[in-house]
């Protein structure tokens, strides 16, 4: 199915639509990075290098004495709780007594030039006494592992949950047939291009302000302020187009850093950028995790029971690591109908890279884990993987793995029978025998759901300000960032079409902490539902405002019987009009603006059960998705080519197809990477591939022309019908993949990332 | 450090002279010296091919090349490519093939393709592919980056589309 362009010139096509990719296109947008005051001063961080250690002493002296240093700071420098954290306040901004990772900062330089700050970031001399550390979430546990924060009452057990519904225990051992397996999914770097960066300054009257690339610039003002003692409302935020993120800019990155470079600097510029390595270094990453499940079903496939036990490395701080896993359970029984559910987490705390968000959010992992259980349940039952995960599809109406009774449109059925009819699942068996020589080809089958919105226990909320332009043209005030997924240009296609006028009539500007209100961040896929609707309120109340001002003008006492048409509002019953340049001419600037927000909808009525979830469970709305993908293994090489990966999604009604075809393209491709190739290879705390050169993401030449195929749905809370769709698209190919590898070599997957020695020995025979 | 260089090259067809270290890379020289901001830096290492500039033609890594390097040359940087009043056929079928989404990768990968359609004016997939294959792009999977490049061929050789 290939997804035509909106017919519509009127709504969302021509050069309008194009604005800002072409602005982008030609170099012209302006991302953080490019925002270089004449003059601005440097800054960077010292890293630890070593995953756990006490600090004697952070010898700063010969730093402060090259030549162009502005300033060397140590914690002692740090005024506030020095403690930063989106939930959990665990991170220092500068460690002081202990170093918990090798990516912690211990020191902040500022100089007037890049070459300077390298040449006194080299002269500090950390005096540090290794500890040992502890690099297994399970290990962690143990009761004599060394601690990553002495003193704390729960050891290293950051958090533990609990899901379940029905007796999951008792359900199994009725079970005709029970299938177990342990799999574990890796850590995944974001490899969004644009490093984390940003620049800052005190102004005259001793605010803060700061262009930086965030996801979250409301947020970030009471992270900034928190750590370092300020008021969070003498803090503004403005935050540009971002080259990418993925959940990798959702807190703080040089945050927290640069304001305290800022306060040190007498009110000139400062910018922070971080190197690739060091973003590997100190960036957060996708948890690694572990995952046990017993899955049980009665012998003609019907799913029964599922016990699953879940380990999250947090590394050494919090970031979201218990929202992430509280997705993860909740996402543990996938898209399927399962009556019993005992679904167990454990968040813990380790010297490995830090945990965080990532695109898919607890969901990827927890969602292989299940996909690869139902491939073990397909093969002892001799049933279809497709039709096991048919039967199994989660319904309108039925109760999700948590509990939860959908109430929202499932779609997974539908996907998984628009995947199963596409030529690249159908036609496989004619495919695979035309396999050349050397050559072995399998296909492989999944499907997923993804929640929208934080969920119960956080408001998932957003304020949106119009303003009608003196020209009568049209200002949105966008409160949520683009991080490349569009919502930008959504939120005009949605504003343009509710006010009937084209969209080269409004101008979006950019997140701003003073100009725009407050939103929740640019994340679990909520940007353009929760904006959106409360953008189509803003809309609304301009609408009726416009009538009722030019009812005015137009002596027309009922002001219901005009209507908007472009550039002007018309009265059909004398044929007048009013154009909205003399509207906006005529209002004074508080009657331009119109401002109305929107929260979105929770469960009513929450299961008893994840109690220990304060934030971000249960959820309401979900996308669903199914896979199909087709791998070609080489006999001589081990080497795997991903050949076709198709991806069907329901997302309620489509707003923008091309929009949506991205993101589906997007996330498919890095889950693609995650299964083939990405490996970080982390050992005794330390990364060993740590740029672009060993860590290796997928280029033009290692992926096949990713598909989308639609599946009509519809949200009826949603704007226009639609629900959020930014990470469904990443939880197929990893499962797929692994199904497809077996079904071509037989190799058993049950962690990944896979290595053409993996290959190898199941060609060989080999059990691993 | 060594000594300044009076450094003359042309630059998006403008003839330019400054006064530079030898050593400093070139897109520091763009970015900070210049203001030329189209050239990103990914990952300063020539691993994302995000800071590629057309160096006589040919795609080159302004990370890892150093400013003594242009003597005499000519560069074009995306900027030179088009603008947003006179955009360059590559930059008009990015936008318009939603190839662009953050964009990071963008003035790098038209710089990249450039450089394929002036010498091979009727590429194929597999073609787009390989002249694309050092720039990475986390956000598209490169389909529509596809897309967009043999669009944009076929517009530069007069065809419809």
């Amino acid at each position: 199915m290939s997804p035509s362009a909106p017919a519509d010139p009127g709504s969302f096509t021509g050069m309008s639509q194009n604005r800002d990719p072409l602005s982008k296109a030609v170099g012209a947008e302006r991302y953080s990075t490019d925002f270089i005051p004449p003059g601005c001063l440097w800054a960077a961080a010292k890293r630890a290098g070593m995953p756990h250690a006490r600090i004697v002493a952070v010898h700063v002296e010969e730093a402060r004495a090259v030549d162009g240093v502005t300033a060397v700071l140590t914690r002692a420098d740090v005024p506030g709780s020095n403690r930063q954290g989106i939930v959990h306040k665990d991170q220092p901004v500068l460690a002081g007594d202990m170093v918990r990772h090798a990516g912690d900062a211990v020191a902040l330089v500022v100089a007037e030039s890049r070459e300077a700050l390298a040449e006194a970031l080299s002269r500090i001399r950390l005096e540090l006494e290794p500890l040992p550390g502890i690099f297994d979430p399970e290990d962690a546990l143990a009761p004599d592992a060394p601690l990553v924060h002495p003193g704390r009452e729960n050891g290293n057990l950051l958090a533990r949950g609990l899901v379940a519904k029905g007796d999951a225990r008792q359900a199994m051992r009725a079970c005709d047939v029970v299938v177990e397996g342990e799999f574990e999914t890796p850590m995944q770097e974001h490899v969004f291009l644009e490093p984390p960066n940003g620049t800052a300054r005190m102004t005259p009257n001793g605010g803060l302000e700061m262009i930086v690339s965030t996801q979250a610039p409301f947020r970030d003002r009471f992270e900034i302020a928190h750590a370092l003692g300020l008021d969070p409302m003498r803090i503004r935020v403005r935050a540009p187009y971002l080259g990418g993120a993925f959940g990798g800019k959702d807190g703080a990155t040089v945050q927290c850093l640069l304001a305290l470079a800022a306060l040190k600097c007498g009110g000139r510029w400062v910018k922070m950028c971080w190197s690739r390595e060091e973003t590997f270094l100190a960036g957060y990453k996708r948890h690694a995790a572990r995952m046990r499940i017993r899955l049980g079903a009665s012998r003609d496939g019907e799913l029964q029971a599922l016990d699953c036990v879940m380990y999250l490395d947090s590394g050494p701080y919090a970031h979201l690591g218990v929202e992430i896993m509280a997705l993860g359970l909740e996402h543990a029984g996938g898209p399927y109908h399962i009556p019993h559910t005992r679904l167990e987490g454990f968040c813990v705390y380790t010297n490995n890279p830090v945990g965080g968000a990532f695109r898919g959010f607890g969901v990827v992992q927890a969602g292989f884990a299940l996909e690869r259980s139902m491939d073990l349940l397909a093969s002892r039952l001799v049933l279809d993987p497709a039709e096991l995960r048919l039967k199994n599809a989660l319904r309108t109406g039925e109760q999700g793995g948590a509990g939860v009774t959908m109430e929202s449109p499932s779609g997974v059925a539908q996907c998984l029978e628009a995947v199963m009819t596409h030529p690249v699942w159908a036609n496989r068996m004619a495919w695979k025998a035309k396999a050349p020589p050397f050559k072995r080809r399998g296909v492989g089958i999944a499907a997923s759901l993804n929640a929208m919105g934080y969920g119960r226990g956080l408001p998932d909320a957003a304020a949106a300000k119009l303003e009608l332009t003196r020209t009568g043209t049209f200002k949105i005030f966008n409160s949520v960032p683009d991080m490349g997924q569009g919502n930008a240009a959504a939120f005009v296609q949605i504003a343009a079409t509710a006010l009937s006028q084209g969209s080269s009539c409004f101008e979006l500007v950019q997140p701003d902490t003073r100009l725009c209100l407050p939103a929740g961040s640019s994340s679990a896929s909520r940007t353009t539902y929760t904006f959106g609707n409360a953008l189509l309120r803003a809309c609304e109340a301009m609408r009726e405002k416009l009538m009722a001002r030019a009812a005015l003008v137009l002596l027309a006492d009922d002001p219901s019987r005009l209507r908007l048409v472009p550039g002007a509002v018309a009265d059909e019953t004398t044929g007048r009009s009013v154009p909205l340049a003399l509207l906006g001419a005529m209002l004074q600037r508080d009657d331009r603006i119109c401002v109305d927000q929107f929260v979105m909808p929770v469960v009513e009525d929450p299961p008893d059960t994840g109690k220990e979830f304060k934030l971000g469970f249960p959820h309401r709305f979900f996308s669903h998705a199914a896979c199909v993908c087709a791998v070609e293994a080489d006999e001589l090489t081990g080497g795997v080519e991903l050949v076709a990966c198709v991806t069907a999604v329901e997302c309620g009604r489509v707003l923008n197809p091309q929009g949506v075809e991205r993101q589906v393209q997007g996330a498919a491709a890095q889950g693609a990477g995650f299964v083939l190739l990405e490996k970080i290879s982390s050992e005794g705390g330390r990364i060993l591939a740590g740029d672009l050169s060993t860590y290796l993401i997928p280029t033009s030449l290692d992926l096949p022309d990713l598909e989308w195929v639609a599946v009509d749905g519809d949200e009826p809370s949603g704007p226009s019908g639609l629900k959020g769709m930014g990470e469904v698209g990443i939880h197929g190919p990893a499962p797929a993949v692994a199904q497809a590898l077996e079904d071509a070599v037989g190799l058993k997957i049950s962690r990944i990332p896979v290595e053409p020695e993996d290959v190898l020995r199941a060609l060989r025979g080999v059990r691993t | 450090m060594s000594k300044n260089i009076t450094l003359a090259f042309t630059l998006n067809g403008e003839p330019v002279s400054i006064e530079t270290r030898p050593g400093r890379r070139v897109l520091d020289l763009l970015r900070d010296d210049l203001g030329l901001t189209a050239a990103k830096e990914g990952c300063g290492s020539g691993e994302c091919g995000a800071c590629a500039v057309l160096v006589d033609g040919t795609a080159r890594l302004s990370c890892l090349m150093l400013a003594a390097q242009l003597e005499g040359r000519e560069v074009i940087t995306a900027e030179g490519l088009g603008t947003v009043e006179n955009p360059h056929p590559l930059q008009v079928e990015f936008a318009a093939h939603g190839a662009v989404q953050c964009g990071y990768c963008t003035p790098g990968m038209t710089v990249a393709t450039a450089e394929l359609l002036a010498r091979a004016p009727c590429p194929d997939r597999d073609e787009v592919r390989e002249a694309i294959s050092g720039n990475l792009c986390r956000c598209t999977g490169y389909v529509k980056i596809v897309d967009a490049v043999l669009a944009a061929a076929k517009a530069m050789r007069g065809e419809e589309p």
